[in-house]
């Protein structure tokens, strides 16, 4: 477990003292995290790495998680579909279901704190059983811009009696009667995933899953979906190919379970086929150190999606000194400074172009990546995270 | 003619107090698609979101700076591809003004000139609508302060960059105060007029946090070195 000190000498100059500085308004508050689950996803890792450094600048943070039956989350994984804008069925009895499971996780667990923060639909309906004390937030971190809008009514009559809510990016903002507060996810440049690795420690991983390192990597890492675009990815590197010699590596988890996810890696298996110098790597979810290696081989970096949430990758990468070309979606758009910190593209011609010219120039590349790395130091790293935390705690003790 | 060592030397009656600040995102819930949803919208929100806009900017791009120095100039830019609007607001120096209200007055001034010479309203098609948003300022007492020009100088190259954008831009429009801090705490306390005047000339708009600090480090040192006139 990192400590805050651990953090002086990565994040901006200043920003530790002035983090316990921005503290000392709060100190001493009780704070209270309630999502989901403890292990897999990105809320649970941001919280891991948050809440202690909240506990170093002198916070009562902890964390709860709800549990629930198979019947409440797949009904809360529909509520996720439908809120990022597929159609989905419910029924009374999911709604009833959703309601009575979160009245039991009230009975549970403790909600007294100064501030709490629920994190995603699943517990939202906790708000109906708040103490009198205390300023309740919801954090959202899916893409609520075009939801299904009978599914977000049913949940804004919950997000309304909150006193504010969390975005990550503008455009997920809704009409709402509470202050809506734009806050960035972050990454732990401390973590697995994005720790510094020894040069053995990484030959050592990229010998086990078989990646050479003869020529320039290109690197994809993400679930097989189309809303990522893998077979986008194969196009453009079969337009680079012609140019450039180059390894393609498509790394991602998640299709075992996933009907949809299986077909799209057989599509991704059959237009890789026959070529030697495409990689499909399927990863399990804890194979942090293996996309931590990957992405420090990559000479470019890719994540073409078609549809993103946030897509801290371009981050990881990012910080990694790499590269990202990206496609022009969500929060990719935010992390990619068009030509300075990376280049967000439309379409695999994009790709494959971006991809030529940095190839083509290895000292525009190296400044990219530079770039990309302050870009992250100064706006995605957990640091930042826990002081837009902190100045919301103080914001809030205001009013 | 050089400062006298002496007035180098001065000590404060009242120390300069060096405070940083972080900036609390707010969204408005309200968005524009075109020109003319843009400059209604401009007309309605709070001052606070005409200041995020046009000021705050400097907070949240600390090394690379956008083709524009406020968001509206930028969205029409690169978002609308309007590059006329995008440059006839791209030029706008929010200093010129006398509060936040003028400023928010000549933008639409600007836009409604721009948009009664065109026979159509230009929109976005492919790019992204304007998001309002509205700045919270969290000021931040970093503890250290001042009370000789040289320990000025010292706190300047060091302290959060966040202290330079509060002691310049916040104090000047948004506090509703005409003068930065700097430069009045140096002609009030330090008694070097010149040097304040210096301070308060700089152009802060069209750099970076960084480069004011740089600026106004060298401008200290040429008094501490007895290069420069009072």
């Amino acid at each position: 477990m990192s400590r805050l000190e651990d953090y002086r000498e990565i994040a901006p100059k200043g920003t530790i003292d002035f983090l316990l500085n921005l503290a000392k308004n709060v100190e001493g508050k009780k704070i209270l995290h309630i999502n989901s689950t403890r292990l897999g996803g990105g809320v649970a890792e941001i919280l891991r790495s948050l809440i202690p450094l909240m506990q170093d600048v002198g916070l009562e943070a902890r964390w709860e998680v709800i549990s629930g039956n198979e019947e409440f989350f797949a009904t809360t994984k529909a509520f996720h579909n439908a809120l990022q804008g597929q159609e989905q069925r419910f029924t009374s009895t999911m709604l009833r279901t959703y309601q009575e499971v979160n009245k039991e996780n009230a009975q549970r667990l403790s909600l007294v704190a100064d501030y709490v923060i629920i994190h995603d639909p699943q517990p939202a309906p906790l708000i109906e059983y708040r103490p009198s004390e205390g300023k309740w937030i919801w954090r959202c971190h899916i893409d609520i811009s075009r939801p299904q809008w009978k599914i977000w009514r049913f949940l804004r009559q919950y997000v309304m009696k909150y006193d504010g809510v969390i975005f990550s990016l503008p455009k997920f903002s809704q009409r709402l009667p509470i202050p809506q507060f734009l806050i960035y996810p972050s990454i732990d440049p401390l973590s697995e995933k994005n720790r510094e690795l020894s040069a053995q420690e990484q030959d050592q991983i990229l010998r086990r899953l078989h990646i050479p390192l003869d020529k320039p990597i290109l690197l994809q890492v993400s679930r097989f979906d189309r809303f990522k675009d893998p077979l986008g990815v194969i196009r453009a590197y079969r337009l680079l190919k012609k140019h450039h010699d180059v390894t393609l590596v498509l790394a991602g988890g998640g299709a075992t379970d996933d009907p949809e996810g299986e077909t799209v890696l057989a599509e991704v298996r059959e237009a890789a086929r026959d070529d030697p110098d495409i990689h499909i790597l399927l990863l399990p979810p804890d194979a942090n150190l293996e996309i931590n290696a990957l992405q420090r081989a990559a000479t470019i970096v890719l994540q073409k999606s078609l549809r993103e949430g946030f897509g801290l990758t371009v981050a990881e990468a990012m910080w990694k000194g790499k590269p990202v070309i990206g496609g022009f979606t969500g929060g990719i758009t935010v992390q990619l400074v068009y030509g300075v910190t990376g280049f967000t593209v439309n379409c695999a011609e994009g790709a494959a172009f971006r991809m030529h010219y940095l190839l083509d120039n290895p000292e525009i590349m190296a400044k990219m990546g530079e770039d990309a790395r302050e870009f992250v130091r100064r706006n995605f790293l957990i640091t930042r995270h826990l002081g837009d935390y902190l100045a919301l705690f103080n914001f809030l003790n205001k009013i | 003619m050089p400062v006298p060592k002496v007035q180098r030397k001065k000590m404060a009656s009242n120390p300069f107090h060096f405070v940083g600040c972080w900036e609390l995102r707010e969204m408005l819930g309200r968005s524009a698609r075109d020109e003319e949803q843009l400059m209604e919208a401009i007309e309605e929100v709070s001052l606070d979101s005409i200041y995020y806009h046009t000021q705050s900017f400097f907070l949240r791009h600390k090394y690379i700076a956008g083709p524009y120095p406020n968001d509206f100039a930028t969205w029409a830019a690169i978002q609308v591809r309007d590059r006329v609007l995008g440059e006839k607001l791209g030029v706008l120096d929010p200093y010129d003004f006398e509060n936040l209200e003028s400023l928010r007055s000549e933008i639409v001034s600007i836009i409604e000139e721009h948009l009664s010479q065109l026979t159509f309203v230009p929109r976005v098609t492919y790019g992204e609508p304007f998001y309002f948003m509205q700045s919270r300022i969290i000021a931040v007492p970093t503890g250290l302060q001042a009370r000789t020009l040289t320990e000025f100088r010292e706190i300047l190259a060091t302290v959060d960059i966040s202290a330079i954008y509060y002691h310049i831009f916040e104090a000047r429009l948004r506090l509703g105060k005409r003068q930065d801090d700097f430069s009045r705490w140096v002609e009030e306390q330090l008694n070097l007029p010149d040097l304040a005047a210096k301070i308060a000339k700089l152009d802060f708009y069209m750099t970076s946090l960084e480069t004011i600090r740089h600026r106004l480090i060298k401008l200290c040192d040429e008094v501490l070195e007895g290069k420069n006139s009072k």
